[in-house]
Parts: C-alpha cells; sequence; structure tokens
C-alpha cells in the first residue's frame, strides 16, 4: 500500500497505509510495551499496555490495532501513558506472585522489565493473592496458574501458529487459567512454542525449569541437529566438571531460517548429548574379545596399523567405508577423500533416506530451480506432493501454515495418503496408493491412473510454483516430475529428505559412483590431479559392501556415525572376518561389533557447515564440550596421521607458512573466525594453523565444488547460504542404490532420539491410550 | 449430525438441535442456546453433553468447556430436582434478601450451591434476576416467587415437596 506520513512523538514516520502502529513504532525504534501484541499472530488487545494517545481521539488507543493513515498525530510517552501503564500492571500483579527470585523467567520476564520501568513496585490492593497449585501438562510443558496475566499468546501460537488448537482460556474474571484440551493434560505437538511465546513464567519447560539462572548461561546459535529442515537452535551453557553441558534449546535467535519456530526434537530433544551411555573412551576390543576402554594413542595406533596393513596387503578393494548422515560437510567431504586417496578405495557408502543424487541429476544444468527453506514461506503456490511435513518436516509445515495465513499463499496438495497440511490446502489430490509415478503424466493431461482434472486445472493457471516433492520419489520418476517442472518457467523445486545432513552426505560424495559434487567417478575431471591414488572405477553401495562382507572378500569397514546394523536386512555376522572400526556418540548395535570405535562429538560439540534438505548451507557452532570426545574430523585427521599420511594433503592448512599470532591479536574479535581471518589475511598471516579447522576443508569443498560457492560473510554471520545443485555436471549419474526413508515423525530422531530420555517422556505421553482418540489432527 | 445418530438427547431436542445449528451464519453461535437447552434436560452440562454438542457443532471439547465456563447459569455438577435460586443483587438485599438466603438455608441444610441429600432442592445465591419491583424475589427452576419474608419459605418448600410427590404417584401408578 501507498506510504503515508504520520508523527509520533514529534518525529515525522513514514510507512505504509494500514501498518500496525506498534510495528511502525518499533521499525522506527520507539519502543511500545506489549504482552500480548506478537507479530504474525491475530490481534488481541488484551493486555492495554501498549496504549497511547492519539490526537483528537477522546480515549487512548491500543498501538497493537491502531493503523496508520496520513497525518495522524501521536503520542507514545507522556505522564498520561505511564500511568495508565503503570495502572495495568498493578491489575496484573494484583494476583501475580512476586516470586521472581524462584522464578524461571526470572531475568528474562516481560512482566518483570515493565514493572521495572514504571514502577509498580506498591499496590492499592489489600486483598490476599489467590495461591494456586502449579500444573503439569505434558512431560513437556509446565504452568503455574496465578502467574499467569492471559495475554493470549499461548492460545494463539497452538492455534493459528500450530493449527493444533490445544488451549483455551476458562472462567472468568479474576478465575480465569489457561486450560489444555485433555482437561490437566495436553494432548499436543508438544513444540513447546507456548512455552516460547510466554512472557512470563507460567508457561515452564520440563527440560529446563529450576536447573540454571538465565544470566549463568552462555548462548550459542548453531544448527539443531535432528531433522533435515535445519532449523537454527540457541544453545544456553554452562560449565561443568566434564567441560560444558547444555542446560537449555530455544530459538532465542530469532534472525534464523526458522524465524519464530522450533519444533519438539529441537527444543528437548538435545538431552542425548547428556546421556550417561554416551561413549568418553576409545574402546579397543582385546585378546579376550571384549572391548575395553583404551588410551588414543594405542587406539589410534592399533586402527591404523591394521587399515596400513591391509591395504598393504589386499589393496583398497577390500576396505568399506560408511558414512553418516549427521557429520558435517567438512568431515563428509574429509572422510571420502580419506577413503579415496588414503585407503585407496571407492567402496563408500552412506544410509541413503532420499534420493538426493537423483535429483542433482534431474536437475543438471538447470540452474536457479531449487528453493531454500526460506521460500517455502514466501511462495504464492505451492504444490506439495507426497511426504507429510507435518509430523517430518515440523518447520515445513510452520512455513505452509504462516505463508497461507499471512500472505494467502495457495497450497495444493497431492498425497496418497491424508495429511495434516490438507486443512491449508486450497485443493488437495487424493492419489492411489501406487499413483506417485503416474503424476507426471496427470499434470501434462493424461487422466489414465489418476482421475479428475479440477486440481491439474487449478493449479497449472497459477504463474509460478514452488514444488516439493517427498520421498516417495526418487529415480526415474523424480526425473520425469522435475523435467515437467522443467518445460515451465517459474517451477522451483525442494526434495524432502530425513537427517540434518543427509542431503550434505551426498553432496560431498558418500557415494560408490559419484564424488563431492555429483561429479561420477568414471568422469572425475579436475578430482583426478586433487585424489592421487583414487581407484578408477566405481565401488560398492552398502548392501554390497556388506554382502562382500558375508562372502569374506571386506577386510576393513571403517564406520562413521552410522548404525547400519540396526538397520532390517543388515546381518552382524556378516562382519565376523572384518576388522570394523567405528566412530560414534553411543555404543550403537554396530559399535558393539566394532573392534576399535573411538567416541565421537555431536554436531552440538564441534564446528562445521551442514546443508538442509533445501540445500541451503549453515554454520555450525561449537556450544557444549564433553571431555573424552574428539569430533570426527580430529578422529580422521589422527587416523591418517597415524598411518604415515602427511595431511597436509587431506587438509589444507598452514599453505603460507606457519607464521600467524596464537591468539594474542585477537582481543575484540576472538571467536569471529571470519573477521580474525580477514585481519590475518591482511597482515600476511596463514589463518589456518590447524590440521584440526575444518574451514580448511571448506576452502577445498568451495575451490572443487561447484555449488558450493558460498556467501561467506553471510555464512559465517549465522545465515543459511543457498548451495546450487544445477552446477552438477550432466554425466551424473548413480546406481539407484538402497533408499530407505527414516520417516522420523515428530520425537523419534534415529539413534540420537533412541538415547534422548526427553524425547522418549514425550513418546510415551502421547502414545497413552486416553489421548490417542483425540490426536492433534 | 442427523436424526439417527447416537444421541443422549431427547428426539424433540436432537430436532431442535438440528435446526438450530442451521440458524446462523456460523455454526457455533449456537453454541450458547444448546448449552441452556441441554442443561433445562439433562440437569447439567455432563462429558457426555459437553462431547455431542462440540460434535453437533464440529468445534473441539476445549471450544464448548471455554465458553460454558464463562457462565455462572450453566453447570458441571447435577443440581436438585428444584434449583432454588435467592437474588442478594442491591434491590432484595434491601428488602432483607439475606435473612431470606438464611432462612433456607436452615429448612433445607444446605449452603450456597449445596443440595440435599434426597437430591431434592439444590440452593444458590444469584445476581440480579430482573423482579426488582417486587424484592426481595427467588426463581425455583423457571417459576418466580416474589415479595419474600422468611415467614415464606416453609410455604414454599412445601409447594415442591408436594408437587414432587404428586409426580412421584402418577409416575409409580
Amino acid at each position: 500500500m501507498a506510504d503515508v506520513t504520520f508523527t509520533v512523538d514529534g518525529k515525522k514516520l513514514t510507512a505504509p497505509a494500514g501498518t500496525l502502529l506498534i510495528d511502525a513504532c518499533r521499525k522506527a525504534g520507539i519502543e511500545i510495551p506489549a504482552f500480548c501484541y506478537y507479530p504474525g499472530l491475530s490481534l488481541q488487545a488484551a493486555c492495554r499496555m501498549c496504549v497511547v494517545r492519539q490526537e483528537k481521539v477522546p480515549k487512548l488507543q491500543t498501538a497493537c490495532t491502531t493503523t496508520v493513515a496520513e497525518g495522524q498525530v501521536f503520542i507514545t510517552d507522556s505522564p498520561e501513558i505511564t500511568q495508565a501503564r503503570k495502572a495495568t500492571i498493578e491489575l496484573l500483579l494484583g494476583n501475580h506472585p512476586l516470586d521472581c527470585p524462584v522464578c524461571d523467567a526470572g531475568g528474562e520476564c516481560e512482566l518483570q522489565d515493565m514493572t521495572f520501568k514504571y514502577g509498580a513496585g506498591e499496590s492499592l490492593y489489600a486483598e490476599a493473592k489467590q495461591h494456586r497449585e502449579e500444573q503439569q501438562w505434558s512431560p513437556a510443558v509446565f504452568y503455574d496458574r496465578p502467574r499467569c496475566i492471559l495475554c493470549y499468546r499461548c492460545i494463539r501460537m497452538c492455534g493459528e501458529g500450530m493449527d493444533v488448537w490445544a488451549l483455551g482460556v476458562q472462567n472468568r474474571g479474576a478465575r480465569a487459567v489457561i486450560a489444555p484440551n485433555g482437561g490437566d493434560t495436553l494432548d499436543c505437538e508438544q513444540c513447546g512454542m507456548c512455552i516460547d511465546v510466554c512472557p512470563v513464567g507460567a508457561l515452564t519447560s520440563g527440560s529446563y525449569r529450576y536447573k540454571t539462572r538465565p544470566w549463568e548461561m552462555n548462548h550459542i546459535s548453531t544448527v539443531c541437529t535432528h531433522c533435515a529442515d535445519g532449523c537454527k537452535v540457541t544453545l544456553g551453557v554452562r560449565q561443568s566438571n566434564i567441560g560444558s553441558e547444555i542446560i537449555r534449546a530455544d530459538n532465542r535467535d530469532k534472525s534464523g531460517i526458522n524465524g519464530d519456530f522450533l519444533c519438539a526434537k529441537g527444543r528437548f530433544g538435545f538431552d542425548f548429548v547428556e546421556n550417561p551411555e554416551r561413549l568418553n573412551k576409545p574402546l579397543v576390543r582385546n585378546a579376550n574379545g571384549q572391548l575395553e576402554p583404551a588410551s588414543w594413542e594405542h587406539a589410534l595406533r592399533f586402527a591404523a596399523g591394521k587399515l596400513k596393513e591391509i591395504r598393504d596387503a589386499r589393496g583398497g578393494s577390500a576396505i568399506g567405508v560408511i558414512g553418516s548422515n549427521l557429520t558435517t560437510n567438512e568431515e563428509n567431504y574429509l572422510l571420502q577423500k580419506f577413503a579415496r586417496t588414503v585407503l585407496q578405495t571407492n567402496n563408500i557408502d552412506h544410509e541413503r533416506t532420499a534420493d538426493y543424487a537423483g535429483f542433482a541429476r534431474a536437475l543438471a544444468g538447470s540452474q536457479g530451480r531449487t528453493a531454500s527453506m526460506r521460500d517455502t514461506a514466501t511462495a504464492p503456490a505451492i504444490l506439495l506432493i507426497g511426504g507429510n511435513p507435518t509430523e517430518e518436516h515440523p518447520l515445513l509445515a510452520w512455513n505452509l501454515r504462516t505463508n497461507v495465513r499471512l500472505n494467502r499463499a495457495r497450497l495444493y496438495v497431492a498425497n496418497a495418503k491424508q495429511i495434516k497440511l490438507e486443512r491449508q490446502a486450497k485443493a488437495v489430490l487424493r492419489l492411489p496408493a501406487d499413483g506417485y509415478p503416474a503424476l507426471a503424466a496427470h499434470l501434462d493431461g493424461s487422466d489414465k491412473v489418476i482421475a479428475g482434472s479440477a486440481f491439474r486445472e487449478t493449479l497449472l493457471a497459477e504463474e509460478s510454483l514452488l514444488v516439493i516433492l517427498g520421498q516417495e520419489y526418487r529415480g526415474a520418476e523424480l526425473e520425469e516430475l522435475v523435467k515437467w517442472g522443467l518445460k515451465r518457467d517459474n517451477v522451483r523445486f525442494a526434495f524432502l529428505g530425513d537427517h540434518a545432513n543427509s542431503r550434505g552426505a551426498a553432496d560431498m560424495g558418500l557415494l560408490p559412483d559419484l564424488l563431492p559434487g555429483y561429479v561420477p567417478v568414471t568422469a572425475p575431471g579436475q578430482f583426478s590431479a586433487e585424489y592421487p591414488g583414487m581407484p578408477a572405477a566405481p565401488g560398492k553401495a552398502l548392501p554390497d559392501i556388506f554382502a562382500s562382507a558375508a562372502k569374506g572378500e571386506l577386510a576393513a569397514l571403517l564406520v562413521v556415525g552410522a548404525n547400519p546394523i540396526a538397520k532390517p536386512g543388515m546381518d552382524a555376522a556378516a562382519l565376523k572376518n572384518t576388522f570394523v572400526i567405528v566412530h560414534d556418540i553411543f555404543l550403537t548395535e554396530t559399535a558393539a561389533h566394532a573392534d576399535v570405535v573411538f567416541p565421537a562429538a555431536s554436531l552440538y560439540e564441534k564446528s562445521g557447515t551442514v546443508t538442509n534438505t533445501y540445500g541451503d548451507v549453515q554454520l555450525a557452532r561449537k556450544a557444549a564440550d564433553r571431555s573424552g570426545v574428539k569430533p570426527d574430523f580430529e578422529i580422521l585427521v589422527r587416523l591418517a596421521g597415524a598411518m604415515g599420511v602427511d595431511v597436509k594433503t587431506l587438509v589444507p592448512f598452514g599453505t603460507t607458512g606457519i607464521t600467524a599470532d596464537l591468539g594474542q591479536s585477537r582481543g575484540a574479535q576472538a571467536g569471529e573466525a571470519d573477521r580474525h581471518a580477514v585481519w590475518l589475511a591482511a597482515n600476511g598471516l596463514e589463518p589456518k594453523l590447524s590440521p584440526f579447522d575444518p574451514l580448511a576443508v571448506l576452502d577445498e569443498i568451495e575451490r572443487l565444488v561447484p555449488g558450493y560457492k558460498m556467501d561467506r560473510l553471510n555464512l559465517f554471520g549465522g545465515n543459511d547460504v543457498p548451495s546450487e545443485p544445477g552446477f552438477v555436471p550432466l554425466s551424473a549419474l548413480t546406481a539407484n542404490a538402497a533408499i530407505t526413508p527414516a520417516h522420523d515423525g515428530l520425537f523419534t530422531s534415529g539413534t540420537l532420539g533412541r538415547y534422548s530420555p526427553g524425547l522418549k517422556d514425550l513418546n510415551r505421553h502421547q502414545a497413552a491410550p486416553a489421548l490417542a482418540k483425540t490426536a492433534a489432527d | 449430525m442427523s436424526n439417527e445418530t447416537m444421541t443422549i438427547f431427547s428426539p424433540k431436542l436432537a430436532a431442535r438441535f438440528d435446526a438450530l445449528v442451521q440458524k446462523y451464519p456460523a455454526r457455533r453461535s449456537a453454541l450458547v442456546p444448546m448449552l441452556l437447552y441441554a442443561q433445562d434436560e439433562i440437569g447439567y452440562l455432563s462429558d457426555a453433553v459437553i462431547a455431542e454438542v462440540a460434535a453437533r457443532i464440529g468445534i473441539t471439547e476445549l471450544d464448548v468447556r471455554n465458553v460454558a465456563t464463562y457462565y455462572s447459569m450453566l453447570r458441571f455438577k447435577p443440581a436438585g430436582k428444584f434449583n432454588v435460586q435467592v437474588c442478594t443483587n442491591i434491590s432484595c438485599m434491601l428488602r432483607g434478601a439475606y435473612d431470606l438466603f438464611e432462612r433456607f438455608q436452615d429448612e433445607l441444610g444446605i449452603g450456597h450451591k449445596g443440595v440435599t441429600t434426597d437430591g431434592l432442592f439444590s440452593l444458590e445465591e444469584v445476581e440480579c434476576i430482573g423482579a426488582c419491583c417486587w424484592a426481595p424475589a427467588i426463581q425455583v427452576n423457571y417459576d418466580f416467587h416474589d415479595e419474600l419474608n422468611p415467614d415464606s419459605v416453609p410455604g414454599i418448600l412445601a409447594e415442591y415437596r408436594g408437587k414432587a410427590k404428586a409426580e412421584g404417584t402418577v409416575s409409580h401408578a
């Protein structure tokens, strides 16, 4: 809408007509307090804190419901307004306990801040405060009734934001309380968004409450390690006896790809890092066949010695390598480089959950046709084929709902099953159970398998389209559908996978036939010079690695952060005569069969980049610390070193010498890798001094992988930076090896989920029979 | 919801509800009258009443409870067969409503929101029932009794006991 000019506190402001006064003021740096107002949710005008004086209007107006128009004059700060706000706070404090010293929100409470600012320290009310007991609604959500100021934020967040509608207000007047849908329990998606938006300490989190004070924590923004949406998560950490522990995960930093949002896994599922079953010492199988703790030095020397012996005696083809969906891009890159150049084998794979290689091949040569996660929140028309984002991609579901609600986006759903997002859809096409392969032909006008043309006609009338494909698609069907979209203008794609860095694992070449950037092993181009010693033929995929083990042809297997034995159809007995090395966080089924186990750091305990399923690359920053464990990156470098490899050939560090400051120069720039690197480069010093610096490998990734030319300033600033699969060579071809979608739901997260007490509690709570009948959808 | 569906209400009331939900531009506008009629027939808003009303309108049970708990006229526990509501708002209070209310308490042996052990009477103190001209006034179910004094209490109670007996005789016959 056209801009209008109006006056606030004597300042001329300009904003589009119809902007809410509170937003216009905040943008101009004029603070207007509000408890009930929350950007993006419906207006409530319940708290009366945002009152302002508007010229020629007899009563004070609420800034959260006043829209600006030409020539209006407002006063937001005057003795009259201060008095009105003070009176509001006094009423709120009429029943609100002043237990701030023991309240979870103390120190980050909006009511506390406002009371401090407006000074309603005394009250004219003589009545005793009503005390009522606190309630536990679920393992994740607690509600303290007297502390509630009835701002309705939680209700609107749950209803409008999450489309769960599990909260309401009951009773009236001084007895009014927030009530959950199960009477005294909460039956919902347990996202914890209600806790996040609560301006006071009424809603508190089961995993965080009464553990610490907010100011005792350091807050580090990193990337969630659970699903493939790649939400930014802020970890609150505190020093502990064994390093630094994670106390809380939330979304303080709303600048991330996920905006306001975080789901149950991101918020409550970090506790696997504190699991007492975590490995904290290397284990080596002794003469009696038992795994026993060993020193890092011994374990590394033993493992490296065996690997070298096997490579020299039987060649690289007798060695297999299995990578992870959770490790960083740099670790994945390093692992495949280590496999190909040091172990001299292409027998490298990971547990594939989606056909990213097929997706990249379908898009080969077509640039600018993929969508970032951010586009799902702004695209005017979206076609969602397959998948169930509400369960498996909570942020995507949130973005789609928000986009429909705030931008009136048109969502089209084509699915064989009914999914919750259909409530937001403009049109739904119910596919036959095996109807996915026929969809591309249907969209082109064939009604042979899928009947009805109404859906197609509305869809094709859209000028632009964002197509989101579920894991139902792979290989030829995936390619056919992408090709259908490529024929049209303004069609972009997103492809859904399962884990935090599944996309990165594929992009970085944890594949037997494809190098980083999906460059075929058979036509390696510049990689032939970069990777001396790499075998020319494609290697074995994961099932074939196990098959060759069963035949006794596999002498060694290196497994990094994966648990293939837990997958159905994988036989542990096959590994009887194979020397197995495992890096993992826990003693998984696979680790239990290993000869050497290295205790690995989780994604929350290391830095590096990860790529979400939309191809957005983000920097994961080290938040927690734990003695005894090492990042997979460091373990690999040490393993290579122990094999006698010059690690500079693996990690390009110290390329201009070893002259640099040892931290003295950092000062105010400590911890800011980007600015420090700029400073070092400007002074002619080597920025990458350590063989354990993943950013050195990032340099090499950027140099060799065309899709990963990134805006570093943005990346290091904590923003998401898109990668570009369109640069994939047209010759990229892959055998369609076993792809098993993990289909992790709201409270499951592969191996990590099994070691997270918080997620297990939520699973149990939501599976309870009393609640089953009124499941959230 | 059609008539053939299982309902806890009488066929007449069920039919009335079917018409009511069609009457308004938004179905949930029918919520408050439905709760009142349901309470008149069932006696209170049981869980079953809330579940069926929610299903008939197409909203959640939580939505129904959010509205129902707002109104003090809606009950979630059974009242007596005759619910005695004594107005103690200003006109009635000035004309002796508290003496009247005390007398009811003494005669029935119950307090505010109490129910007699035989389930015949329940008693509550209510806000204005709109009979100020004839204060003090009470309402027993939907019947008004006005210009009362404490000595009218035994007579009123006897009248309803008699009614109950008569109905009881009829129903036993």
